[in-house]
């Protein structure tokens, strides 16, 4: 599984980084990066999806299984 | 405290100074959402007030139509004294009232001493507040949770993180409710408390320029735009922002969240027992009593459904009512600890998105595990006796409390 944050859309909730802090960062301006180029361990994918489902700007996607 | 007569029709009529909307506004917003999803009145000078989360997710974005010039929900009628004031300090308190182009770098400015590892270092600070308010009660087996323990947590560190003196928060806390809860009424007040604050920070802000500390106002002072630095008027109007914008509503929340595990002994024992509950429990409290709502004013005509906005018609983005939206929350009306989706929107959405977000949820963890950790049993001595703030933001300012 691979994510991405829309950065468009990303406005610094930091909802993903304290859900799967192993999976997001954010920049002093709250902009979110996924971090591994997006690639998602097996055992975090539920983190993962969480993540995407907290989102309050729709800012992540799941880009491949 | 409204003196206006009682609402009959809240799909054209609605009035949220109503005494009953206060204490409990989602009988209202389940009604509006079947029936009107967004209703009008001509109370308070009028506005329209939307209840679905889809609208306030595409409002919010309707940058610069629906303008953030006026984000108060009553804005204050023209008068001189007003006039003058504006003349004096300016109008705006960048960022909250900023559009484009001015509002990503006045916005810019403040973000990164608000980010999650900032905040983190300010923690300490705040826990060791939330004990002492706690030494300051706890023998006596009572306190006013809202009076003596939620307001003083925000208050204080915020005025810590500013760079002013920390024995002055009564008088912040007087200031503040002075402009958003009776300035809403009454505009003498505003004009009042708004000309108390910004003469407040205007020496602070020349202090610091004669002699920087390690604070915000000095680092605001030292910051630039373009090269050139920001006016004073504007790091005085951005103080004055950041203290009125994180009390009432940090506030809010933490009084909000004791008073429902006060109510509700289930999810009290549970949140004592289950400690690995707090994230998502915050997030879950913040979403069902989601203290702010937001105004717009429209700058053309807009056409949504049946609804045309008018230049210069306010439109409330009511992030509360959105959160209890049953499309996207299951069981919204209901309050369930361990949420794991819930994509609530108590932070606002889009550009303007809560620059304090990250600090009020610091302040809401170290309040609320502190006070489990010391008090995990405690009750209402009068649930009638319970009073609740409303409006632009919305939450209890007493709870007399037992333990
Ligand atoms: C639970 C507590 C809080 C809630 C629910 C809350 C809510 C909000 C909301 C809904 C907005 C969006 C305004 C809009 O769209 O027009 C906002 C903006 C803002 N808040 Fe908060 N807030 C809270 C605490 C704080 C704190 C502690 C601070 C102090 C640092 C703060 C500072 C700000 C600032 C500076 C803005 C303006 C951001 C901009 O316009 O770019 N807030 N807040
Ligand atoms: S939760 Fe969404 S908006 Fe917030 S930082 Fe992460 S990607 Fe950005």
């Amino acid at each position: 599984m691979r994510v991405r944050v829309i950065s468009d859309k990303c406005e610094g909730h930091n909802r993903c980084c304290a859900l799967a802090p192993e999976l997001f960062d954010v920049d002093d301006y709250g902009i979110a990066t996924a971090l591994n180029d997006g690639e998602v361990p097996a055992e975090l994918e539920a983190q993962a999806k969480l993540a995407v489902e907290n989102c309050p700007e729709y800012a992540i996607e799941v880009v491949g299984e | 405290m409204s003196k206006t007569p009682p609402v009959t029709d809240w799909t054209s009529d609605y009035d949220f100074f109503d005494p009953d909307y206060i204490k409990d506004p989602a009988p209202v917003w389940e009604e509006l959402r079947g029936k009107c999803p967004i209703a009008h009145t001509e109370r308070w000078g009028g506005s329209w007030m939307p209840t679905n989360y889809e609208d306030m997710q595409a409002f919010v974005r309707m940058v610069p139509e629906l303008s953030s010039r006026n984000v108060m929900l009553v804005s204050p009628p023209k008068s001189d004294e007003f006039d003058a004031e504006l003349a004096e300090y300016g109008s705006s308190a960048p960022p909250i009232t900023s559009d484009p182009p001015e509002h990503i770098p006045m916005r810019r400015l403040i973000l990164p001493l608000f980010t999650p590892k900032a905040v983190e270092g300010y923690r300490p600070f705040t826990e060791q507040l939330c004990h002492e308010l706690i030494d300051g009660f706890i023998d006596q087996g009572s306190c006013d949770a809202a009076l003596d323990y939620a307001v003083h947590i925000p208050a204080k560190t915020i005025a810590y993180i500013i760079g002013v003196d920390g024995d002055r928060t009564d008088e912040f806390v007087g200031w503040v409710r002075g402009l958003v809860e009776q300035g809403m009424q009454d505009p003498a007040k505003l004009i009042h408390y708004r000309h108390t604050i910004r003469e407040f920070f205007a020496e602070l802000v020349d202090a610091r320029k004669a002699k920087p500390k390690d604070d915000l106002i000095s680092n605001l002072l030292s910051q630039e735009i373009n090269g050139q630095p920001i006016a004073r008027k504007a790091v005085i109007a951005m103080c004055d922002l950041l203290l009125v914008a994180g009390i009432d509503t940090t506030w809010s929340s933490i009084g909000s969240a004791l008073w429902h595990f006060a109510m509700n002994p289930g999810d009290r024992r549970r949140m004592a027992a289950e400690p690995e509950l707090f994230p998502t429990a915050i997030e879950e409290l913040l979403r069902f009593y989601s203290p702010v709502t937001m105004a717009r004013v429209a700058t053309e005509e807009i056409h949504v459904g049946d609804v045309t906005f008018k230049p210069g018609d306010k439109v409330l983005l009511n992030f509360p009512a959105a959160n209890r939206d049953p499309e996207v929350f299951e069981d919204a009306d209901k309050v369930v600890l361990d949420r794991q989706k819930n994509r609530h929107i108590a932070f606002g959405i889009g550009s303007h998105r809560c620059a304090g977000s990250n600090l009020a949820r610091m302040e809401m963890d170290a309040a609320l595990r502190i006070w489990f950790e010391r008090i995990p049993e405690f009750e209402l001595t009068d649930p009638d006796a319970v009073t609740w703030a409303g409006g632009q933001v919305r939450g209890p300012r007493h709870l007399p409390f037992r333990f």
